[in-house]
């Protein structure tokens, strides 16, 4: 597989708290094209380790692509400039010998820089825990196949679930805003008709904690879907907006 | 001293769990409140033993060391989930998929566990169906499957290539709702590092908190372990980065005994190796051995592109070897038929990998079916390697997978120290000597949703255990102990990295005790991995302090715990003086090179018990067929 190794410039954020000042620290690398960017950061970090010098922090976990753990903006852009890649997914020989990189964490007011490349993504969990499921106990369920779903729906409903949390999303939107990925959950429980009993005081739910999250509203600017791994549609705020007006006019309340 | 008393209950088969369940006590509505449980993990198991723990009422308390718990490892399994729902009308059945599970295991499991799972594992489907998990539909509307290996049904659902990401947002979600109603609490970024015992029974634990590096205690009336497998001892494996072993290693240290741990398997249809810089193996799904055909050229040596290799040139292996199964034989049988023909040379470019081709699927159902069936895999794939596999066949090589074996459980879910139960990979049970494919989903949630909140109670309701409190001196002694081990891994002060003793210690594995194991490299690989943890601890190199986020005192402290691991998995190996399954000892085969069983004297389940470091002694569970005649598995 391996062709010649390249020779790049990596300048890679260095931050030591949330509260430190953070600044761009410069590597010159000889690396394999076979690599990914995360096994480079790997070899850096064992040759700092082995100098007794503090590696960087980063994080990953599959490096499939799936878990949404990973994530650096490369060059400005969140996952870096492959389209629908996760950075894990991010392989050298998609850079030329001589490159300079620059590699930093997603930024975000709603994302705090806990050390280096390492953001502090709770927020997205506490919209979920808001409104993001269907009620419903073990043990009750019916038969699998007594619900009949069509499958142009279930394929629409997994279009959406396939979001990996990752937060590409929040840190592409001038904004910071996590419409996308709100909407991708919300689109996936409003198709469903399992999702449809509590599909208004969900979507109510969470976008009211996505408010006080510190995330940002949506102006349509698009740069959510261009930079998602997964290419998660913008058409699903449209419908979590549609789904939000309904909800608006069924219960009355307006916040 | 352990005692293991498998708890199986008396009576038919196919009526002990229907029968155990009335048997066992349940606690009424109002005193569940009373009662605090530990999960620790949050994967398929951990999550939805929570999320159903939480709706009888219990008060529950999660952690994870990610950073949010939807990031668990079981995120990453592809293929799909099986069931015995027979809805393809193909003549599957409850006892088919026990059947098969048992015999895919090489009668190395417990036959009533197993029975269970297949019984358990249409409720899962309905389950999974209602909470909103979008699973690959017919155009009528009904659910689709496919077919897996080591069956000759159709009985695998699933979600493209990502069932697991879907089964575990959906347990994810069950969880959170718990979180809402105020059932549920979740500790992100927290690592276990020791369980806590009072009066002999579980009682809480301690973790390091990862982001601040303080340590916490935590008391509950029961802890469940819910953490995972432990394969990444390779260093190189299909799991996670962060995947460890570290907390099924504590408690067997606090006295939890550790099951058949030489069962690790290895995955037929993985990417090949790369490089040294490598950081993990990547796995391509089983699902793939549906459509593509494996071979390799018939003449060690033939470099030619594959797609000028013409048809009567290439061994299709698995297809000529096995006719009744082909390429969806077992996992352990098609890795190891892939090790053979690539140490006869004739391998791709004479190494390590072997061809998965869908030339023919495409003729046959079209490129758009294939894409719509593996498109993310085959992305993927193009990915990582840099080649089209619509236009070049892929090369795939096998790789540790899973761990079969793990803590000992009974009946009941519960290890050898009381009030500990352990769910999922964590724990050795349902699988034998090899795991079929599209069966571990099925245990984590069969485990977590369906199990733990019955023998739960029955614990519980049996033991009445009172509150205790963390200032309690049991609690003290295990965060000293804990203390301890992060200062001395501090303090080592030496030359070597974290990752390259990992590295050292996953390739004396794979060696000795991978694919397959002989005696004299056994004996050898005890005293290598005695050595290597000898350097470890006198040559290590921690940089930093435990103060705040430090991943390389994260690492090493894993790191400590597989090496300890890795002797253990060498022991048991060297015991087990035949093949079975995924253990495969060369000195144990047939003529045809397959593996050859001693039921005479193995048919047992081997649970260590720890004595101190090196040491371990070794209780037998004898293995009970009732229901199954133990055969000579044949895929032919």
């Amino acid at each position: 597989m391996s062709e010649k190794n390249i020779d790049l410039t990596l300048n890679i954020w260095r931050q030591e708290s949330p509260e430190a000042k953070g600044h761009f620290e410069k590597f010159e690398e000889e690396i394999s094209p076979d690599a990914s960017i995360l096994e480079v950061l790997d070899e850096i970090n064992n040759r700092l380790e082995a100098e007794g010098k503090a590696p960087i922090a980063f994080e990953s976990d599959c490096r499939e692509g799936i878990c949404g753990t990973c994530g650096l903006v490369v060059n400005g852009h969140p996952h870096g400039p492959l389209p629908k890649t996760a950075t894990c997914q991010l392989h050298m020989r998609n850079f030329k010998d001589g490159d300079t990189l620059y590699i930093e964490p997603f930024r975000a007011t709603a994302f705090k820089v806990l050390k280096d490349l390492i953001v502090d993504r709770s927020g997205f969990d506490k919209i979920q825990v808001a409104g993001g499921f269907i009620s419903f106990n073990t043990g009750s369920a019916p038969d699998g196949n007594a619900i009949l779903i069509s499958k142009e729906l279930a394929d629409q409903a997994l279009d959406a679930a396939e979001c990996i949390g990752c937060g590409a999303c929040v840190a592409a939107c001038k904004n910071s805003s996590a419409m996308l990925f709100v909407s991708a959950k919300v689109s996936h429980f409003a198709l469903l008709p399992q999702g449809k009993p509590e599909r208004y005081e969900r979507v109510q739910s969470m976008v009211k904690v996505m408010d006080e999250n510190l995330f940002g509203s949506c102006t349509n600017t698009y740069a959510c879907e261009a930079e998602c791994p997964k290419g998660i549609s913008v058409l699903n705020i449209a419908r979590m907006n549609r789904e939000y007006f309904m909800a608006e006019l069924k219960t009355g309340t307006d916040e | 001293m352990i005692k293991l008393d498998s708890k199986v209950p008396e009576g038919k088969l196919s009526e002990k769990w229907t029968n155990h369940k009335f048997n066992m006590k349940v606690i009424n509505p109002a005193n569940k409140r009373k009662f605090d449980i530990i999960v620790v993990g949050s994967g398929l198991a951990g999550a939805s033993a929570a999320a159903s723990l939480g709706e009888l009422g219990y008060k529950v308390k999660v952690f994870s060391f990610h950073d949010s718990a939807r990031r668990a490892h079981s995120i990453a399994a592809q293929g799909g989930i099986n069931a015995a729902k027979n809805y393809q009308n193909d003549s599957d059945s409850v006892y088919r998929l026990f059947y098969d599970t048992i015999k895919g295991g090489d009668f190395r499991g417990r036959e009533a566990n197993t029975w269970r799972l297949a019984e358990i594992s249409n409720n899962i489907i309905d389950q999974c169906v209602a909470q909103g998990v979008p699973f690959a539909r017919e155009y009528g509307g009904t659910l689709a499957n496919r077919s897996f290996g080591g069956a000759q049904v159709s009985r695998t659902f699933y979600a493209r290539g990502e069932t697991g990401q879907q089964l575990l947002l959906g347990a994810y979600s069950s969880m959170n709702r718990q979180v809402n109603l105020g059932n549920v609490e979740v500790f992100p970024r927290r690592e276990f590092l020791d369980v806590v015992i009072v009066d002999g029974h579980a009682r809480g634990i301690i973790v390091r908190n990862l982001v601040t590096g303080e340590l916490e205690k935590y008391a509950s009336q029961a802890v469940v372990l819910a953490s995972g497998g432990y394969v990444n001892v390779y260093f190189l494996s299909t799991n996670a980065m962060n995947s460890n072993a570290t907390a099924a290693w504590r408690a067997h240290k606090r006295g939890a005994a550790f099951a058949n741990p030489c069962y690790t398997q290895i995955h037929p249809t993985c990417l090949p190796v790369h490089g040294e810089g490598q950081s993990k193996l990547v796995l391509m799904s089983e699902g793939l051995r549906n459509d593509g055909r494996i071979w390799v050229p018939k003449k060690a040596g033939d470099n030619r592109n594959p797609n000028e290799i013409p048809e009567n040139e290439r061994d299709y292996y698995l297809e000529r070897k096995y006719p009744a199964f082909g390429n969806l034989v077992p996992r352990d049988v098609a890795s190891r038929n892939a090790k053979y023909v690539c140490d006869e040379g004739k391998g791709v470019g004479g190494g390590k990998a072997v061809y998965l081709d869908f030339t023919d699927a495409f003729k046959r159902i079209g490129i758009d079916a294939v894409k719509d069936k593996y498109g993310n895999l085959f992305d993927m794939y193009a990915n990582i390697t840099g080649f089209d596999p619509y236009k070049v066949p892929m090369q795939i090589y096998p790789a540790p997978h899973y761990g079969m074996g793990g803590l000992w459980v009974d009946y009941e879910l519960m290890s050898t120290i009381p009030g500990m139960f352990v769910l999922g990979e964590a724990n050795f049970s349902d699988h034998g000597s090899n795991r079929l494919g599209a069966s571990a989903l099925m245990q984590g949630l069969s485990d977590g949703y369906f199990i733990i909140p019955y023998t739960m109670g029955n614990y519980l309701g049996t033991e009445k255990p009172e509150k205790v409190d963390v200032e309690r001196s049991e609690f003290k002694e295990a965060q000293q102990n804990v203390e301890e081990n992060i200062n001395k891994l501090l303090s080592i002060n030496g030359k070597q990295t974290v990752d390259s003793i990992h590295k050292r210690l996953g390739h004396l594995l794979i060696d000795k005790v991978g694919m397959s194991r002989n005696e004299k490299g056994l004996k050898e690989v005890i005293n290598q991995i005695r050595d290597l943890r000898e350097e470890f601890w006198t040559d290590l190199q921690v940089v930093g302090n435990a103060k705040s986020i430090n991943q390389t005192l994260e690492r090493a402290g894993r790191v400590a715990d597989f090496l300890e691991l890795g002797e253990l998995m060498a022991i048991d190996a060297l015991n087990r003086n035949e093949s079975c399954g995924a253990h495969f000892r060369e000195e144990y085969q047939t003529e045809e090179g397959e593996a050859l069983r001693n039921d005479e004297e193995y048919k047992y389940v081997a649970a260590w018990e720890y004595k101190k470091e090196g040491e371990w002694e070794l209780h037998k569970e004898d293995l009970e067929f009732e229901n199954v005649k133990l055969a000579t598995r044949s895929y032919k």
